[in-house]
């Protein structure tokens, strides 16, 4: 059968959907929540670059690539934190981080 | 006609089942691989697509920088085997409710769009035909033309990302010795030379 | 000249204010006296280091009250003399109407400051300036030595002018501007040594037992508005006849507009003349001043309810059902107060319940038609009754402020003077004849006989048996204060006759309750009615009561006058040969004994089916109303639900990453959910 728009649009919604999930499932640790957002991003670029496929036009590709760039910019920054973080703390776990409680 | 979906459905449940382990793994290094693989899978897709160079790039920026920086940082913070603690159970079934409603919503979106008729004059930037140009010289055609801007944009976005991980994390070592060349410049007469009366046979002490 | 003496007292009651406040603020410089006490070691310092300030002040302050009691006496005298020709001119004359300005023209409802001079008010003019003028003189000697005597004399001559004000209306919304100003006097003059809680509480009883009495009063007046159009008496009395056998739509049923009227109306009535059901107040106004009971618990303010009565007895001729119902309660009212005098022991309030028994009397000289006759006794009764009040208060100021009759006797010889005029007023008001009392209670009695009333006969029996009564315990008053021997040697031996500024008002008012009779017979009670009241009284064309008054057998002429006697006879051998035998009949029929002294237990019945259901009523709408409902729904609950929710809303802030993704999570769902449903999707 030929696949269409909409079977990318499918695949790209699953994995958003699990990004989601893990991000609040977890409880082990805050690399989780990253990894997670990272895929989050990964859906979003398969679902820009269906579009542009199936509209026949080149800017959803371009629009992917600044989104892997600024997906790159983030994820570096978050680690930073994170190392940071570490450093002062020594845990990363999930539950130990509640210094924003109001 | 049954090749690309065989290879598309491969791609896909790959990585939809790499995208569930990562989360569900409970070492976190094999969490990072299982995010290559989902990468990987990913750029297959994206080669059935047609977009090539972007198939390529995901590749070398994502899986080559990206998840190796995750497993650098993995496996410096030392994380141990994780234990499923009890709170993830409470929240388990509520969790999934949210995601499915979300899931559900998306499938609904998908199941029930319909173009609009007049979306073909809509198009931004037409793709050339593939036997004119490549996918790659495509891209270069428009980005460094029309959307310079977003391009230089998003250069600065890596800058300050940079400068950014740098100065979060950087620590001066309190016992390496380093040059401050400030200070040698800036040196002065009276700080640099000591004049002492030494009296023969005593040395300095 | 009928301006001067409305207004003249009002002048003196505002300068006497004047000294008044001026003298408070050289007391208490500072402020408040709440102030002067924490000063009141300082300022003791300054009097002493400066002897030139301390003794000015002082002096200051004493030319004041006497500035104050001189101008306000003087200005009443004034008035008096002024009054007593007005009489005249009036009586034998015309009417007078001195229109003044307008008070307010609001609709339909228009009300003027307008003075109305017939015979009526004339004979009220007289009667209040002259009782007021000598009771201000009174004043100055019984007041000595009290610190507020300017606040005092304000006080009188303002009620004066309340009290003038009430006659000389011309509407009744004048009338009740009047009405409610003597009310407030009273609570003034009642509670005037206000840092006795008991004088507080009587003077607050006064005012609420009024009050109830005056709620009738401003429906009766809107009733007549309703029914007329119009509050001015001239407007009113010419449309009553047209109003006869209209009727009323008052709550469920349909009433007679006029019975209707007349019963609210005397309802008011009922109220400031202390009658029946409405009379526990008077007792406890004496804890005034004695001048104060003397002049507006004996001579004007409980007389203003008679006086309003015969005011409008234009409206009264029309309504025989309410004529019933005034005759019913005045009878009843002058031998239940009669029957509890018998027994009382304060000397001011045997005479206080005297005076409700008297006004009983007049009220039944009104309900049987005999205005005039009700008039005369109020013309009578004021002299004697004022001159039985300062009279005791004479025997108060001699026994050195003790008023329980038990511990006096046998103060004949020591203040003879005081005991001679006590001996007048009490014949005056037992109806000994050829004085006053004499002619009106007789002629009261003959018109209750020859009344058309159907309570005319009740009344008849009622009040032939409270003449026994009034001689009986007004005998008593005199033989257990003057006769027998003193129960109190200390004070018995401090007794002196009272100043000759009291003595003099004693004298006058003696001389009244012996002359007042005779001379004024014929115009009140006898054949020179018409001549003399004209259209200030209406009869209505089947009320011959004053004619009928001539042709009662001559028993029933005699009856009041054996009654006295009787009542003499039996006072003399009680307390005079056998002075045992009263207290062995008390103990005998103790039940019977404390009934009468606890007056009938009004006091007790009021309280509990009338005053603790109003505390409870209060105390709900305070605690449960304000307090939960509106408090609680209102500012207090919405704080307390503030802080509850912002009490749970901060538990959402946890410091967990995750939570807050969820949170976002949990709002872009649902954002979506709204957009695709009430977006609409295709």
């Amino acid at each position: 059968m030929t696949i269409g728009l909409g079977h990318y649009l499918t695949v790209a919604a699953i994995v958003f959907t699990i990004g989601i999930i893990g991000i609040f499932l977890n409880r082990k640790n805050v690399i989780i929540i990253m990894m997670s957002i990272e895929l989050i991003l990964l859906a979003v670029n398969i679902n820009l670059v269906a579009f542009s496929h199936f509209l026949n036009d080149l800017v959803g590709q371009v629009y992917a690539l600044v989104v892997l760039t600024v997906a790159a910019a983030e994820a570096a920054i978050g680690l930073a934190i994170l190392v940071v973080y570490f450093r002062n703390r020594g845990s990363i776990a999930v539950e130990d981080i509640n210094l924003m409680k109001g | 006609m049954i090749v690309p979906a065989l290879f598309f459905y491969l791609f896909a449940g790959v990585c939809i089942a790499s995208a569930v382990m990562v989360v569900a793994s409970r070492n976190p290094v094999h969490s990072v691989l299982y995010l290559i693989l989902a990468f990987v899978n990913a750029a297959g897709l994206f080669v059935m697509l047609g977009a090539e160079f972007l198939a390529m790039i995901l590749i070398v920026v994502y899986v080559g920088a990206v998840a190796v920086l995750f497993l650098f940082v993995v496996m410096m913070l030392d994380v141990d085997f994780a234990e499923l603690q009890q709170g993830a159970l409470q929240y388990l079934p509520f969790g999934v409710i949210v995601g499915g409603i979300f899931l559900v919503e998306l499938l609904l979106v998908v199941g029930t769009w319909a173009l609009g008729p007049d979306a073909s004059q809509a198009i931004a930037s037409p793709i050339p035909p593939l036997a004119n140009v490549t996918n790659t010289e495509a891209l270069g055609r428009v980005l460094y033309t029309r959307y310079v801007y977003f391009f230089q944009a998003s250069g600065m976005v890596l800058l300050v990302a940079m400068v950014g991980a740098i100065v979060l994390t950087l620590r001066h070592k309190p016992k390496v010795k380093r040059q401050n060349v400030a200070d040698q410049i800036a040196r002065t007469k009276a700080t640099a030379i000591e004049i002492v009366k030494v009296r023969s046979g005593q040395g300095l002490s | 000249m009928y301006q001067a003496i409305v207004f003249l007292p009002l002048l003196g009651s505002i300068l006497a204010a004047l000294i008044s406040l001026a003298g408070a603020h050289a007391r208490h410089p500072g402020g408040s006296p709440a102030a002067a006490h924490d000063h009141a070691a300082a300022s003791a310092q300054d009097r002493l280091a400066s002897p030139q300030g301390g003794p000015q002040p002082h002096s200051q302050i004493q030319l004041g009250v006497t500035f104050a009691q001189l101008i306000t006496t003087g200005l009443l005298f004034i008035a008096m003399i002024l009054s007593w020709i007005g009489l005249a001119a009036v009586g034998f004359g015309h009417d007078e109407r001195v229109s003044l300005t307008t008070w307010f023209a609001s609709g339909d409802l228009q009300v003027a400051w307008a003075l109305r001079v017939d015979t009526l008010t004339a004979v009220m003019l007289v009667v209040v300036t002259t009782i007021s003028a000598f009771v201000h003189l009174y004043s100055i000697g019984y007041m000595e030595e009290d610190p507020h005597q300017p606040r005092f004399f304000s006080y009188l001559s303002l009620f004066t002018f309340a009290m003038l004000m009430l006659v000389t209306a011309d509407n009744l919304v004048q009338l009740f501007f009047g009405w409610e100003g003597v009310g407030l006097m009273s609570y003034l003059l009642i509670g005037f040594w206000y840092h006795k809680p008991e004088a507080n509480a009587a003077a607050i009883k006064a005012f609420i037992v009024n009050r109830v009495g005056d709620f009738g009063f401003s429906l009766g007046i809107f009733a007549v508005f309703v029914m007329t159009g119009s509050v001015a008496f001239d407007t009113v009395f010419a449309q009553a006849p047209a109003l006869t056998g209209k009727t009323i739509h008052f709550l469920a049923w349909d009433a007679d507009a006029l019975t209707v009227i007349c019963l609210l109306l005397f309802m008011g009535a009922m109220g400031k003349s202390a009658q029946f059901l409405l009379h526990t107040w008077l007792p406890d106004a004496m804890e005034g001043p004695t001048p104060v009971s003397a002049l507006i618990h004996a001579a004007t303010m409980v007389t203003a309810g008679v006086f309003m009565v015969a005011r409008l007895s234009p409206l009264f001729e029309l309504a025989p059902s309410a004529q019933t119902f005034v005759t019913f309660i005045g009878a009843t009212t002058a031998l239940f107060a009669a029957t509890v005098g018998l027994v009382q022991n304060d000397i001011k309030r045997i005479v206080a319940y005297s005076t409700c028994s008297q006004l009983g009397y007049m009220f039944v000289a009104m309900g049987v038609g005999a205005y005039s006759v009700g008039m005369f006794h109020l013309f009578t009764h004021a002299f004697f009754k004022a001159l039985l009040f300062l009279g005791s208060g004479s025997v108060i100021t001699a026994m050195h402020h003790e008023q329980d009759i038990r511990h006096m006797g046998g103060l004949k010889d020591r203040i003879p003077f005081t005991y001679a005029v006590m001996v007048i007023g009490t014949l005056a008001l037992t109806g000994f004849p050829l004085t006053a009392g004499y002619y009106s209670k007789d002629a009261i009695i003959e018109a209750a006989y020859a009344g058309m009333n159907p309570m005319a006969i009740y009344a008849l029996l009622c009040t032939i048996g409270a003449a026994a009564l009034t001689a009986f315990y007004s005998w008593r008053l005199i033989f257990k204060t003057f006769h027998g021997t003193p129960h109190d040697r200390h004070h018995f031996e401090a007794a002196r006759e009272s100043p000759i500024v009291m003595l003099v008002p004693l004298a006058v008012l003696a001389a009244g309750s012996l002359l007042a009779g005779y001379p004024f017979k014929e115009l009140f009670a006898g054949h020179g009615v018409g001549e003399f009241f004209r259209q200030s009284l209406r009869f209505a064309p089947g009320n011959h009561v004053l004619d009928d008054m001539e042709q009662v057998p001559y028993l029933i002429g005699v009856l009041p006058t054996l009654m006295m006697a009787l009542g003499f006879a039996v006072a003399w051998q009680f307390y005079i040969r056998r002075p045992a035998l009263p207290v062995e009949l008390a103990r005998q029929h103790n039940t019977l004994y404390k009934f009468l002294l606890n007056k009938w237990y009004f006091d007790e019945l009021y309280d509990v089916f009338l005053v603790r259901p109003a505390i409870w009523l209060g105390r709900l709408l305070w605690k449960g109303g304000d307090g939960w409902l509106i408090d609680g729904f209102g500012p207090d609950g919405v704080s307390a639900r503030v802080l509850d929710v912002t009490r749970n809303v901060v538990r959402l802030q946890t410091g967990y990453l995750y939570h807050y993704a969820f949170a976002m999570l949990i709002g872009v769902a649902a954002l979506i959910t709204w957009f695709m449903l009430a977006g609409g999707m295709h």
